[in-house]
């Protein structure tokens, strides 16, 4: 049903348009930030954040898509060498992703195939022990966070993460090579990423701060319908949850105790 | 004592060098440069906070908002007169202050300090 009909319709954009044309806009009348302030989204909140990826589900252009949308948004350029590439999300076989779980007579469909891989976001973070100046921690919701400001570059996290989902800066990312990157930074909005600093996937702490699931989910499942699932892995009825309820799913390197909070589902 | 003129007349080459830079910049201070103000920043009247408190502590809120938004994720500021701004140097300072090379950098290379905010953040693209 509409809620409103034609006529009523006309005459609202009527008196809209005469209150425009006299009158200043709102968003003229407030100071700035104040916009994004009065309109406060509710944030997303969880006791623990955690993924699943649909391994059947993927295919180049879904991860392709996932990939894009999280580095789009978040500045990470393509350094086009794989030394020192950035990478929040992105690509691994099922040999490099479950190293303990291959064997040569592996199904075909795992063999050589690719996985989607990101920052495990664990229960027990390996990486947040190490750092020397707590520059990545663990948020109360699970998140394995970073922050930019204090992180000094010691690589001390890169060598504790056993699933090498951090990235380190070798050099300024502003100055990644123009013809991979014609329009960096991508996002005007969000900062880049200055030299001598460590990078990784934030589970979209940005994005829940606004109550938006995290980009590459949003992205992938534009592509195809539950490619990925997001949500509070202590909510009984969380669409991780539920996923993970119904199907076998398997995860990194669970033998080495850091609990990793993605799932894959195989 | 002993090369009584070539001390003493080491000593005065030592004094004339050592102080070579208090002649050399003597009665040309530089001048302190003025704030300038885009007509955003002049329509909104007021900053977060008063102009006398943002001149002395504008590094003070800055520190405090990079801390409290990624550490704490608290993203809303209340100012003292009452008024809510979300906490983001791009976003809501540059907004207004739209015009960094004259707003922040002039002040700041005379002041001879330097910030690495921009190293990471992005500055509003300015004309020319």
């Amino acid at each position: 049903m509409m809620g409103i009909n034609r006529r009523e319709f006309l005459k609202i954009a009527g008196w809209s348009a005469l209150l425009g044309a006299g009158g200043k806009a709102a968003f003229e009348l407030l100071a700035p930030g104040e916009a994004e302030a009065l309109l406060q989204p509710t944030p997303l909140k969880a006791k623990q954040w955690a993924m699943a990826i649909d391994f059947t589900k993927m295919d180049e252009e879904v991860m392709g898509a996932a990939i894009r949308a999280c580095h789009r948004l978040y500045n990470v350029p393509d350094m086009g060498n794989p030394k020192v590439e950035l990478k929040w999300i992105w690509k691994e076989t099922y040999e490099h992703t479950f190293p303990t779980q291959e064997n040569e007579y592996i199904a075909e469909q795992f063999h050589h195939h690719n996985f989607l891989v990101l920052c495990n976001h664990c229960t027990n973070p390996p990486c947040c022990r190490a750092c020397p100046t707590k520059a990545t921690w663990r948020r109360e919701d699970g998140i394995v966070m970073m922050d930019m400001h204090r992180c000094i570059g010691c690589r001390f996290c890169m060598a504790a993460c056993p699933f090498g989902a951090r990235s380190f800066n070798w050099g300024d990312p502003r100055q990644a090579p123009k013809e991979l990157n014609p329009d960096f930074p991508t996002n005007p909005d969000l900062p880049t990423r200055s030299k001598g600093v460590v990078e990784k996937c934030q589970f979209c702490a940005e994005r829940l701060a606004k109550g938006q699931i995290p980009a590459c989910v949003e992205a992938a499942n534009a592509v195809k319908t539950e490619a990925m699932f997001f949500g509070d892995l202590t909510v009984k009825d969380s669409p991780v949850r539920k996923a993970l309820r119904t199907r076998y799913s398997i995860r990194r390197k669970p033998e080495l105790g850091t609990g990793p909070n993605v799932y894959y589902i195989i | 004592m002993y090369d009584k003129g070539k001390i003493l007349g080491g000593l005065l080459i030592g004094i004339v060098l050592l102080l070579f830079p208090v002649y050399y910049n003597a009665g040309r201070a530089a001048k302190a440069p003025e704030r300038v103000l885009t007509e955003k920043a002049k329509a909104a009247k007021q900053c977060v906070e008063d102009l006398a408190y943002m001149k002395a502590q504008h590094m003070k809120i800055l520190d405090e908002w990079r801390q409290e938004v990624v550490r704490q994720d608290t993203r809303y500021y209340k100012s003292s007169d009452g008024k809510t701004y979300f906490k983001s140097l791009q976003l809501t300072c540059m907004e207004c202050h739209s015009n960094k090379t004259q707003f922040c950098d002039q002040c700041h290379n005379y002041m001879g300090v330097a910030p690495y905010c921009w190293d990471c953040h992005i500055a509003p693209k300015e004309n020319g």
